[in-house]
């Protein structure tokens, strides 16, 4: 029996050397460890052996086995591991084809460049106010300091509902609203749509969206109002770029004045974008007229603000140098997908 | 405003100043230059040259060979021109010379060597193109070799200037001369005009009667007798047309003269068609007629101010001059007008008419009354520098009451808190005085050309333009903090957009204003709407009452654009009647449009998705069948609190082919209020389950009306707590069904919190649903 189990062992590492598959690998194991197998076959005629034999012809058997499932173990480990082999090779793949994509819808260019405004100025402590874009003569003109007859209403082309009721030209109206309606602090940003009566082109459009800003407090100066906007001009459009305040009139703020950027394209030696100067305009501001504040209720002698405008359409233009306004409203996608 | 500078330097000194300083120095000082343009700036090396012989080219017909003589030198030039002669004066580009049209390099002319070119007008860029046929014959006193720009006096320097409603003083030499000395330190050179006259009386010549001392606060005039018209003098003439204004006789071009420097308008009448010698200011009857200079017949209201005679009127105050009383060539006597006019009378009457002047801009921004009677003595002082006439002595002034200057508190403290600076006292008093402000202890003066400036604000400003705003420091906010940030609504709104953007859709904008045709495309009866009263056109005429036709017409529009599929929404205002304070009422809504690879069930589920990020999700729908822009058998409409919140559907083909939108379109609007409304933002963690779930599949055949809602409802109103949830997971119709029947299935989900459910209990609940679902819809359950 020795002899035979020994044979076993014999063929077992013979048997291995051609196996090439896990079913060849079970068969194997039914040859030799089944219940027919040759090794439970010799293990049967362990009854016909002495007590002597037995035990030491036992732990041989055992030995053989332990040995046969230790091969059969470690060949099956060899055979898995050739086959994942194989499989991640006929797994390969193109990998440099592109991949397969979500619909993804996107903002308009518009709010995405609002968004990022009001981010910033958020940041700052501003709370977004609103107004209504039909409006009262009243909030879009008097009440900004601009009577009836007063020149500066000529410049805006205004739509008229009624004599007395308006598209609002600017959102400067928004002001007085706030200013009525708040006690100081106040530190607010109004963005929305305004309206002027401009035949549409490359440049005019009869509506198109600014954002109004308003601080009113004690103690606030034009040297706030400065670096108010500076901050948020930086951040808006680089730490690199330089800025200038140019005196100017608007009739709702006094002291008055325009923000220029120094001109992207040539950075301020003057080209064909800036028109020679070197700067280009980006917003108008002031401190608020202390007409204005009282007219809406504000002590002008406890209190002092500034008020800024910003055109929205301008300032998305200058960011993804856009050279036609209509296309912001005429919402063809191959322009939408852009930004 | 465009002005040569030498006009400026007749009376502050810019000698050495180039023009990027200039530009620079008066923008940031508050009177913007738009830019100066430097006559010639394009003409180099063309000197003026004799032509000493010509010659014809040995090899061509229509070719000349010229000895030219350019002063340091005779050079040869081959010209194909035919209008010269020898001994004729023309100017010459040398080799190397640069004109408008370009380079001149020296060259061989069909073989003959041609060392610059003899220019025409055109060339130099004084003449319209093809304008000219041959060279410039400049005249026989000529000197040879001088610079032609030297020569034709191409050497202005224009700068244009854009002055700010707020300071018509500026309209004028003296005004942005006055402007230049302060902002250069330098000293303003003005001396009053001196008027010699003649003799004569001047009431002997006319009288004047102001009826309307409102509308015309000053009234002033002389008479010139003797009068020659001709022609100004070419430095005149140059100064206006550099300025835009076309030079017509002596007369006129005074007028024009002291307008541009002085910045008051003035008219200049014949006395012959003044009827009685009388000028009457008043307001016109209405319906009165009077053509003015400009041959157009205007028809007058009693709302417009004319200067008239005994009879007529010979005038549109402030605005025009009438055709009855122009200079013409053998005017003898003229009446000089010097007045000022009520600005907001001009405005009116110049936007009725739709005639805008040069006088008529400066009256409409409210001009000095004082300065009335020196652009008068101005005018008699060019008469006589001109030898135009004779000025008769005396003159009229008929005036009301002129205001006082106006006096504001002068308060170095003040200004310096509005700032946020510490400018000295010294500085502000010096600016202010060489501004002409009069300070007078802690109180200033304004110089009644300055009707802009009426309080200390006004006064923080002159200091401040003349300081440099650069100058000012950079402050940050200080003081109490202010809470920032959004409000609930428009938070609402990003959650809008962030969740439609990222269901694919991408957000539009469209106007506001819509033309009334969109209802009829709409297929709808038109609201009571808003309309704008002076609309640019039909197109963009009423505020919109809904925003679907503004989305419809961008999917055609990327329909037009052959975009394959187009995901669309807007967040858009509406408009409509009625509001407390009588302006109207603002709405919003969202409106989304698609078309491409969408049906019903898709727009549906963007809409579902909406509704839930607003934490919505349970709502009444029903099917909707009646509205005219939506297709009757696949629109629903969904209920919040009671209210139709939302419509979404598939577009009525009749309403797509108004719009020409071709693939099938979908339509979904939403009342953003009602969203708002219903928002829940009060989400509570539910535990996640520790038991199992059980399932049931349920199938079951029920007339083809029922909506599968309705199945649904019967499922909630078991109430049943182990119901965790249901899908349905088929519809189907078919003749195995039957005709007019459908078949339904569910899996239904059954859980219980706190133990392991037995099939006895779940059995309990789903014979109870069985049961209501056979009751209530007739049911045929399918197992
Ligand atoms: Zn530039």
């Amino acid at each position: 029996m020795k002899q035979q189990l020994n044979q076993i062992k014999a063929d077992v590492v013979s048997a291995l050397e051609n196996i090439s598959s896990k079913a060849e690998l079970e068969s194997f194991r039914v040859e030799f460890l089944g219940k027919k197998g040759r090794l439970t076959q010799v293990l049967r005629g362990m009854g016909g052996l002495s007590p002597e034999e037995r035990p030491v012809v036992g732990q041989l058997a055992n030995e053989v086995r332990s040995f046969i499932e230790t091969e059969i173990e470690r060949m099956g480990e060899k055979l898995e591991k050739e086959l994942l082999e194989k499989r991640l090779v006929e797994e390969r793949i193109d990998v440099t084809i592109p991949g397969t994509r979500k619909k993804l819808g996107k903002r308009h260019p518009i709010t995405t460049v609002l968004d990022e405004i009001k981010d910033i100025f958020i940041g700052m402590g501003f709370q977004i106010a609103e107004g209504p874009e039909i409006e009262g003569e009243y909030y879009n003109f008097k009440a900004l300091n601009m009577p009836e007859g007063h020149p500066a209403r000529d410049v805006q082309d205004t739509f008229y509902i009624t004599e007395d009721v308006v598209l609002r030209t600017q959102t400067s109206t928004v002001q007085a609203r706030v200013m009525e309606s708040q006690k100081p602090p106040i530190r607010i940003i109004a963005p929305g749509r305004v309206y002027r009566s401009d035949a549409v082109d490359a440049t005019h459009s009869p509506l198109f969206h600014q954002i109004e800003g308003l601080v009113v407090d004690k103690g606030v100066t034009m040297a706030d109002l400065k670096g108010t906007l500076e901050v948020f001009c930086k951040r808006l459009y680089g730490e690199d770029k330089k800025f200038r305040f140019r005196p100017h009139y608007f009739p709702f703020t006094e002291p008055s004045c325009e923000l220029d950027i120094s001109c992207p394209a040539c950075n301020g030696k003057g080209c064909r974008v800036c028109k020679g100067e070197g700067w280009i305009e980006l917003l108008g501001a002031g401190m608020v007229h202390p007409k204005v504040l009282e007219m809406s209720g504000i002590d002008s002698t406890i209190y002092s603000g500034f008020a800024f405008g910003i055109g929205l359409e301008r300032t998305v233009m200058r960011r993804y140098e856009i050279d036609d306004l209509r296309l912001f409203f005429e919402n063809n996608l191959k322009f939408l997908k852009q930004f | 405003m465009k002005l040569p500078l030498s006009w400026i330097q007749d009376y502050v000194d810019i000698e050495g100043i180039t023009p990027r300083e200039y530009q620079g120095a008066l923008t940031m000082s508050g009177t913007m230059v738009e830019g100066i343009l430097q006559q010639g700036e394009n003409i180099q090396n063309v000197v003026t040259g004799k032509i000493l012989k010509i010659e014809a080219h040995p090899d061509a017909d229509k070719l000349v060979v010229c000895q030219v003589d350019v002063g340091d030198e005779t050079v040869q030039i081959v010209t194909g021109a035919k209008n010269m002669k020898e001994g004729d004066f023309v100017p010459v580009a040398k080799d190397g010379a640069i004109l408008p049209v370009g380079k001149i390099k020296k060259g061989k002319l069909r073989g003959v060597e041609s060392c610059g070119m003899m220019c025409s007008e055109e060339e130099l860029g004084l003449a319209e193109e093809g304008t000219c046929d041959g060279l410039m014959i400049l005249p026989k006193d000529t000197p040879i070799g001088m610079d032609i720009r030297d020569y034709l006096g191409l050497n202005e320097k224009i700068a244009e200037f854009e002055i700010t409603s707020n300071r018509p003083d500026c309209l004028s030499v003296i005004g942005l001369a006055r402007e230049t000395a302060v902002t250069l330190g330098k000293p303003f050179n003005f001396k009053k005009p001196a008027v010699t006259q003649s003799g004569g009386d001047v009431n002997d010549y006319i009288s004047v009667e102001v009826l309307d001392s409102e509308l015309c606060p000053r009234y002033c005039c002389r008479a010139v007798r003797n009068v020659k018209i001709g022609p100004s003098p070419a430095w005149l003439q140059k100064r206006l047309e550099l300025s835009g204004i076309r030079a017509i006789n002596n007369i006129v071009d005074i007028t024009n003269y002291v307008m541009l420097e002085y910045g008051q308008p003035m008219h200049a009448f014949d006395r012959r068609d003044i009827s009685s010698s009388k000028i009457v200011v008043r307001r016109a009857k209405d319906g009165e007629v009077l053509t003015t200079l400009d041959g157009i017949e205007r028809k007058l209201s009693n709302k417009d101010l004319v200067i008239a005679d005994g009879e007529k009127a010979i005038g549109l105050a402030g605005v025009m001059g009438g055709e009855n009383s122009e200079i013409k060539e053998d005017t003898t006597d003229v009446i000089f007008e010097s007045a000022n006019f009520n600005g907001v009378s001009i405005r009116n009457t110049s936007k009725k008419l739709g005639i805008r002047t040069e006088s008529s801009s400066r009256f409409e921004k409210g001009l000095d009354p004082n300065n009335a009677m020196a652009a008068l003595d101005r005018a008699c002082e060019l008469v006589a520098l001109l030898n135009a006439g004779e000025i008769v002595s005396g003159v009229i002034d008929v005036c009301a009451q002129m205001k006082p200057n106006r006096e504001i508190p002068f308060n170095p403290d003040n200004i310096n808190r509005i700032l946020g600076i510490s400018i000295d006292r010294d500085f502000m008093v010096e600016t202010l005085t060489a501004l002409e402000f009069k300070v007078e202890g802690d109180r200033v003066v304004v110089p009644s050309f300055r009707g802009d400036v009426e309080g200390e604000a006004d006064l923080a400003e002159e200091v401040a333009r003349m300081y440099g705003y650069n100058n000012i420091p950079s402050t940050l906010l200080k003081g109490e903090t202010t809470m920032g940030g959004k409000n609930k609504k428009q938070m609402a709104e990003d959650l809008v957009k962030d969740t439609l953007v990222s269901l694919g859709l991408y957000e539009i904008m469209t106007y506001s204003f819509v033309s009334p045709k969109i209802y009829e495309k709409l297929n709808i009866p038109k609201p009571d709407y808003i309309e704008i009263s002076n609309p640019l056109g039909e197109e963009h005429s009423i505020m919109r009452t809904t925003a679907v036709a503004s989305a419809l017409e961008a999917l055609a529009t990327n329909y037009n654009q052959r975009n394959d599929e187009a995901f669309l929404f807007e967040l858009a205002t509406t408009y409509h009647k009625g509001g407390e304070d009588a302006l109207a009422i603002e709405k919003q809504e969202v409106v989304i449009a698609m078309y491409g690879d969408v049906d019903f069930y898709g727009i549906k589920g963007v809409v579902e998705q909406l509704l839930e990020a607003f934490g919505i999700t349970y709502y009444d729908i029903v099917p909707e069948t009646e509205n005219p822009i939506f297709h009757p058998g696949q629109t629903a409409v969904m209920k919040l609190k009671n209210k139709p919140a939302v419509t979404v559907g598939r577009v009525h083909p009749l309403v797509q082919k108004n719009f020409g939108i071709v693939p099938d379109a979908y339509v979904a609007v939403l009342d953003f209020d009602i969203l708002l409304e219903c928002q829940r933002t009060d989400k509570k963690y539910k535990q996640l389950p520790k038991y199992p779930a059980i399932t049931r599949d349920i199938a079951m055949v029920v007339s083809d009306e029922i909506n599968v809602r309705q199945i649904e409802d019967v499922f909630r109103k078991t109430r049943s707590n182990i119901l965790e949830s249901y899908e349905l997971f088929d519809v189907y119709k078919g003749k195995q069904v039957g005709e007019g029947l459908k078949s339904v299935a569910y899996s239904l989900s059954f859980r219980a919190a706190d133990k392991t459910l037995t099939d006895d209990e779940v059995n309990t609940v789903m014979e109870n649903i069985i049961s209501e679902l056979e009751k209530k819809l007739n049911a045929k359950l399918r197992l």
